[in-house]
């Protein structure tokens, strides 16, 4: 009996592991800073980069920062569902413009709408890797303290939007 | 004039060369180091990839910043913590040991004395199931006898 057993038990275990293994996404790299205090940074604005912005001014509030750029084609997936996101009021959204032409950028934003409350301009990318970018799109949530609470990596869908993000925020708010 | 023209083609190699590949770097023995730390890190883009080897923007971008921080007189343990700070332990290829990786470091050799556990249970077991059974003296008796007429004939 216990010869059937055991190779049956060995084979459940492995087919376990596997199973889980395929369900797990390699691209998504847990990112290190969830828990962390957002990395500060000062950046010119990409409507008036005269004005500068810099997430200190966002303590007290919860905010998303979503890192797109006109190149990116995932961005434009999710696109439709930032602009409803922004008109509903919830929270609001802060675009970093990653390793983008500002042409491009103030382009694409005329062309698809503009969620985002502004946009700053990280132009060779520094910012991006002080917040360990490395797949645009990717949004951060931050909560009234400058802490990152979480990170989407890749396009915000309705369904991780719904399932994670607004949860979160709505929980953060309350806080 | 086609003589002319022949003879001006086989001057043409004297006057053809190629100059070695200019080092990008304006620092080569930097640009060594670089590439010495950026092949035990890996690139998050491309992930089979070092950042050494990887095409990918964000591997330029990260090079640039290694460089960067090595001019200013950074250890690579400083830039490796830069790094692993932004990107998590992901970035190296060798994963440093902590309490969630004892399985990854000593699970391979842990199911190594598994299997030779069982190797020598089975083997000690099968000793002692096959053990040769004893003949009596009759049957040792009549054994020998049938030798014995095997020789004869």
């Amino acid at each position: 009996m216990m010869r059937f057993i055991l190779p049956l038990v060995i084979f459940l275990v492995l087919a376990a592991f596997l199973y889980v293994g395929l369900g797990l996404n390699p691209r998504e790299v847990p990112s290190p800073l969830i828990n962390k205090p957002a990395p500060a940074f000062s950046l010119p604005q990409l409507k008036d980069p005269a004005k500068q912005f810099s997430p200190e001014e966002m303590k007290g509030k919860v905010w998303l920062l979503n890192v797109w750029s006109s190149w990116c084609v995932s961005c434009r997936e999710e696109h439709p569902i930032l602009m409803s996101l922004a008109r509903q009021n919830i929270v609001p959204i802060y675009g970093l413009d990653y390793k983008d032409k500002k042409e491009d950028a103030e382009t694409w934003l005329r062309n698809g709408g503009d969620p985002y409350t502004l946009s700053v301009m990280d132009r060779d990318g520094r910012i991006g890797i002080d917040y360990g970018v490395y797949g645009v799109p990717e949004t951060y949530v931050i909560d009234k303290q400058g802490v990152i609470r979480y990170k989407e990596i890749g396009p915000v869908t309705s369904q991780n939007l719904s399932e994670k993000i607004l949860p979160l925020v709505a929980e953060l708010q309350r806080k | 004039m086609r003589k002319l023209l022949i003879l001006l083609f086989c001057l043409l190699p004297t006057f053809s060369y190629a100059g070695e590949a200019k080092d990008l770097a304006a620092d080569p023995v930097l640009e060594k180091r670089m590439i010495g730390l950026a092949e035990k890190l890996r690139c998050l883009v491309c992930q089979n990839e070092s950042l050494a080897s990887s095409h990918a923007e964000l591997a330029e971008d990260l090079r640039r910043e290694v460089r960067e921080q090595m001019a200013q007189g950074k250890s690579d343990k400083e830039i490796i913590d830069y790094l692993v700070a932004r990107y998590g332990d992901f970035v190296l290829y060798e994963p440093p040991m902590k309490s969630y990786t004892l399985l990854l470091w000593f699970g391979p050799f842990a199911l190594l004395l598994i299997g030779a556990g069982v190797l020598v249970f089975q083997l000690r077991k099968r000793r002692k199931t096959v053990q040769e059974s004893e003949l009596t003296p009759e049957a040792q008796q009549r054994a020998a006898a049938l030798l014995d007429e095997e020789d004869n004939k």
